[in-house]
């Protein structure tokens, strides 16, 4: 029998056209990506690289739905992105389990608001957590995880839905080097399995380079895009890639573009506009 | 656990070196001058009539009338202060119609609603049920509000993305993640509402803590005031206890994440 996670979903196409976009209310508003022009093929693995506050995170919110260009069209399979979709999941730096769940809960929310009974959604749920190794925890809290773990239940939940579009915001940068390097792996391993199309923000070049097929390097505020760069490394990719000749260069063109923009400190920017500002304060009447 | 048990006596010892003071401040008519213990009954004295009260036939009528004012009064704040307290925290437009004057009503004291709610309810029982609803109400509410307002953007996005609707993120995302700050507002609430009897109880005529403790005061009973007085804080922290041992019930990844 097929397991419901190798049906494949269709990868979605991205299309963007003079996409600009404005953070921030009046005086204080500023444009946080300018005229992007950009396609991005089925099935492709993109990651977006560029330093922190320039605008990439910005730009996966759009895709992601939570934020509107104020300027251009940006399409994913030919139709406009006009809201948050279950077809565009989105993985954050930061889980965003809901801590009142259980995790098999958690991964089988997507579902539970398709309006799939309990026995078929825990059932998908449990195979969906098997794919991403954390078949012993389904019965825990989210708090209950390691870092790593949060983020593979996290992408996991994302996925049960057969999103066309995978976004995920800097989804490894909160985890040590070795979770990290662990994580990566297995989200390539993921991927052979689930074909979609993955748009992957971070600022960590050898991240960049080891994941994707293809490298679109941001410039700071307004953002823009200096580079697209198409990498050819045979997968599957181990690690050992990360000290190969060819790595080194790529790796050695990326940090002098990167650099040719050094010494801009931004605050880094949220796929949902600007960083939080601190929670309101506590109002107890007696 | 352990350490839980060796701060009882700790509690305990606490408890009973308030006693003893009181017992000799009071049986030394202790005089500082500011303020005197002349009038101030001994323990002993409070013990006599405690028991008098206890074995008398009114009590049961006092505690059904005071519990039934104070709980309808309590459940009626609970249902609104916690709906209110959603549509306020999840739409400005709510905020700016609602809030208003419910924070012009905020500082209104319990006593200062005695005529108005004995003018505007047609019976001394709603009244009295009235006053201790004022007093539970903003506690609630506000707790609430805040609650609902410090609810993760991320988790409400991420739902959003996950397929949920506006329904649906109301269920499952703020109510869940605004029920710990609900719980402390309820806990607070039950204690406000019990303070509230005693002014609620001023328009009784017959049974109730709160009457009770007024009468004897208005009788010069002093013993009796304080074993009302006691009773109320009693019973008082026994359901805030109650409401809070509930909410610790409903909120198992809170107390866990908490004990961690």
């Amino acid at each position: 029998m097929m397991s419901s996670y190798q049906q494949a979903p269709e990868p979605g196409r991205i299309e963007a056209r003079g996409v600009s976009i404005r953070l921030g209310q009046g005086s204080q508003a500023f444009e946080a990506v300018q005229a992007l022009d950009f396609t991005i093929a089925p099935g492709e693995f993109v990651c977006i690289l560029g330093p922190s506050g320039c605008g990439k995170s910005t730009l996966l919110g759009a895709l992601a739905g939570h934020l509107l260009p104020s300027s251009g069209v940006l399409e994913v399979d030919g139709a406009p992105v006009a809201g948050p979709s279950p077809e565009r999941g989105m993985v954050f730096q930061h889980h965003t389990l809901l801590p009142w769940r259980s995790v098999l809960d958690n991964v089988a929310f997507g579902l539970k608001m398709q309006g799939q009974g309990k026995p078929e959604r825990h059932r998908r749920a449990s195979e969906m957590l098997q794919l991403v190794g954390l078949a012993d925890f389904a019965e825990r809290w989210p708090s209950q995880l390691s870092g790593g773990m949060q983020q593979r239940a996290e992408i996991a939940r994302v996925l049960i839905n057969r999103p066309r579009l995978l976004l995920m915001d800097e989804p490894f940068g909160a985890l040590d080097a070795q979770t990290r390097s662990r994580m990566q792996e297995l989200l390539l391993d993921i991927w052979t399995r689930i074909r979609t199309t993955v748009v992957f923000v971070t600022h960590d070049i050898d991240e960049a380079l080891f994941l994707a097929d293809r490298v679109l390097v941001m410039s700071p505020r307004p953002g823009r895009f200096i580079e697209d760069l198409r990498l050819s490394f045979p997968r599957p990719r181990r690690a050992s890639l990360l000290t190969s000749a060819q790595f080194t260069h790529l790796k050695r063109h990326c940090l002098a573009l990167l650099r040719h923009e050094e010494g801009r400190e931004l605050p880094r920017l949220t796929p949902l506009g600007l960083p939080d500002t601190d929670p309101p304060p506590l109002r107890i009447a007696l | 656990m352990t350490s839980t048990f060796t701060r009882w006596p700790v509690r305990l010892a606490s408890l009973l070196a308030c006693l003893l003071f009181w017992h000799l401040a009071a049986s030394s008519k202790l005089n500082l001058g500011l303020f005197t213990f002349t009038y101030v009954p001994t323990p002993k004295a409070v013990l006599d009539a405690a028991w008098q009260l206890l074995t008398s036939s009114s009590l049961l009528a006092h505690l059904t009338s005071s519990l039934s004012r104070v709980f309808s009064g309590y459940l009626v704040a609970a249902v609104l202060g916690v709906s209110l307290g959603l549509v306020i925290g999840r739409s400005k437009w709510a905020e700016d119609t609602l809030l208003p004057p419910l924070e012009v009503l905020r500082p209104i004291p319990a006593v200062a609603w005695i005529p108005l709610a004995i003018l505007m309810f047609p019976s001394s029982e709603l009244s009295m049920v009235f006053i201790t609803f004022t007093g539970a109400l903003f506690p609630i509410l506000l707790n609430t509000v805040h609650g609902v307002e410090a609810v993760d953007p991320r988790l409400v996005a991420s739902a959003r993305s996950l397929g949920a609707g506006r329904y649906a993120i109301l269920r499952e995302v703020i109510l869940p993640g605004a029920l710990p700050s609900i719980v402390t507002g309820l806990a607070i609430g039950m204690g406000t509402s019990w303070f509230c009897l005693v002014t609620a109880e001023m328009i009784a005529g017959q049974f109730g803590i709160g009457y009770y403790t007024w009468e004897s005061y208005t009788l010069q009973n002093y013993p009796d005031i304080i074993v009302g007085m006691l009773l109320i804080g009693v019973l008082g922290m026994g359901s805030s206890a109650l409401v809070k041992r509930l909410g610790a019930l409903a909120t198992p990844w809170y107390r866990l994440r908490r004990g961690a």
